[in-house]
């Protein structure tokens, strides 16, 4: 065993000096490399990580949301659809929400506003989401007055702001109480924006949905499993068309890689040709080259897949914010929590190592079988 | 006397320790992983979902078909006037809810 390590550590010796006699073109080549394993790496886990966040966080959305639609559009819902949806069996609790949303000139944001009646507050009192509270630099006892749709400006106090690890859920949200939603919207005290229903047993809540759809036609059922299946479809989406985008970058590497690596020069098919006149093996000479190309892979790879985890998840993804953000102003301040798909792991290994390694082999290996002679003379 | 020389490095030696960093650090981050996913508790965040009924996550703020995608009604991209065209940048990186586009025949 001792001397079987000790003759790969003899290779890899050799394979690095060869290395280091092309410097720039293989340094080059691991930069980009790196870079290309970088940006597939955290397209993935930043899919994967968002993904599971909202999996986490959306697992207590409500059973089933039940909204009006008027002309194909969603509409306000008259307060006598809680009875007849209360009257539904298997429906433990019907309520209707307030919720709606103002646009900020000021900031040129847009706020997700809600009344919230189970925090019981006064009629002058809001609370904010706090990405809300940075972009407007607002903190508790401070006045923000919001444009009533009657005219006038309304003037609230910030009673407290929401808790900071909760901002990708709560970033853009003013909370105030039904009474200030209803004088700031000037909505009829007969009207919601939707109502949430509370199943009995879960497993009915298909059913529910199906008999909330027969007794109010013009009702649309919402499921929390289509909710959740939605941000599983948006994440996929994405994921996608950033793959696509970059598979572009993906082929023009593979050809680079490709010529780099396959395309043998005359150097390096009479360097073969020298080793195997001297009594190098075509055995040892496709273990040095398998040696160079598993040096040079698997180092690009880890050193991009490190570099992807660090900036996504100690590094506040900075990077895909942008990407995310679009033309919002209120972006949230948030903490992925790591998650990893081994699967995943496995397949970007497959698509950036493996390439490489094979067009480093083939080449070697027919130059190696052939005549030291005529391989010296190229 | 002579001080012994210090044994000069192997080049093979300093590759391997740097591979071995590398795995060392991979190896890191799966556990950090799987430690994170046991210790990190999203009970305040739930709370909030559960009392106020949400529904979506603040992502993106830019338009209320991206702000809750999963509310949206067919329509919403296109609504400003007849014949608009969706024109919010991350409306491309969202599609439609899978309950609104038809079911494969």
């Amino acid at each position: 065993m001792p001397v079987f390590i000790e003759q790969q550590k003899y290779l890899i010796d050799y394979t690095l000096a060869a290395l280091f006699r092309r410097k720039t073109r293989n340094l080059g080549l691991l930069l980009v490399y790196t870079l290309l394993v970088f940006l597939f790496a955290s397209v993935l886990l930043l899919s994967q990580g968002l993904r599971r966040e909202a999996a986490v966080l959306l697992q207590d959305a409500p059973e089933v949301i039940v909204q009006r639609l008027v002309a194909g559009r969603h509409d306000l819902l008259p307060a006598a659809w809680l009875d007849t949806l209360r009257q539904i069996r298997g429906v433990g609790e019907a309520r209707g929400r307030l919720w709606g949303y103002y646009y900020d000139a000021a900031v040129k944001a847009n706020y997700t506003v809600m009344a919230a009646p189970e925090r019981k507050l006064a009629d002058d009192r809001i609370l904010i989401g706090a990405a809300l509270a940075r972009v407007r630099q607002l903190g508790i006892g401070d006045g923000f007055s919001l444009r009533a749709a009657s005219g006038p400006p309304v003037l609230f106090k910030v009673a407290g702001v929401l808790e900071f690890s909760s901002e990708l859920l709560s970033a853009d949200l003013l909370l105030l109480s039904e009474t200030s939603f209803r004088t700031l919207f000037q909505l009829p005290p007969a009207l919601y924006t939707d109502a949430v229903l509370a199943v009995r047993n879960p497993r009915e809540a298909a059913m529910i949905a199906q008999k909330t759809a027969l007794a109010l036609p013009s009702s649309r059922p919402i499921l929390r499993s289509e909710i959740l299946r939605t941000y599983d479809t948006v994440f996929d989406w994405r994921e996608g068309i950033t793959f696509l985008c970059l598979g572009s970058l993906l082929l023009a590497f593979l050809i680079l890689a490709w010529d780099k690596a396959a395309g043998l020069s005359a150097e390096e098919k009479r360097e073969i040709g020298i080793l195997k006149a001297i009594g190098w093996e075509t055995g040892d000479i496709l273990r040095m080259k398998l040696w160079e190309g598993l040096l040079l892979s698997l180092s690009a790879f880890l050193a991009g897949y490190l570099l992807a985890w660090w900036q996504l998840f100690h590094g506040g993804a900075k990077l895909f914010s942008p990407l995310l953000k679009g033309w919002a102003v209120l972006y949230p301040d948030f903490q992925l929590t790591p998650t990893v798909d081994i699967t995943q792991i496995l397949i970007l290994l497959a698509v950036t190592v493996l390439p490489y390694i094979v067009a480093t082999l083939i080449p070697s290996w027919r130059a190696a079988i052939a005549d030291p002679d005529a391989a010296m003379r190229g | 006397m002579h001080p012994r020389p210090l044994p000069r490095l192997r080049k093979s030696n300093i590759a391997l320790s740097l591979l071995a960093v590398l795995l060392l650090l991979f190896g890191l981050t799966l556990m950090e992983a799987a430690w994170r996913y046991h210790t990190v508790g999203h009970t305040v965040d739930r709370a909030l979902a559960r009392e106020l009924g949400l529904t979506d996550l603040s992502l993106v703020t830019e338009a209320r078909y991206t702000r809750h995608p999963s509310q949206t009604d067919r329509h919403s991209p296109f609504q400003d006037y007849p014949a608009a065209l969706e024109h919010f940048p991350t409306g491309s990186l969202f599609p439609p809810p899978p309950h609104l586009t038809p079911a494969p025949l």
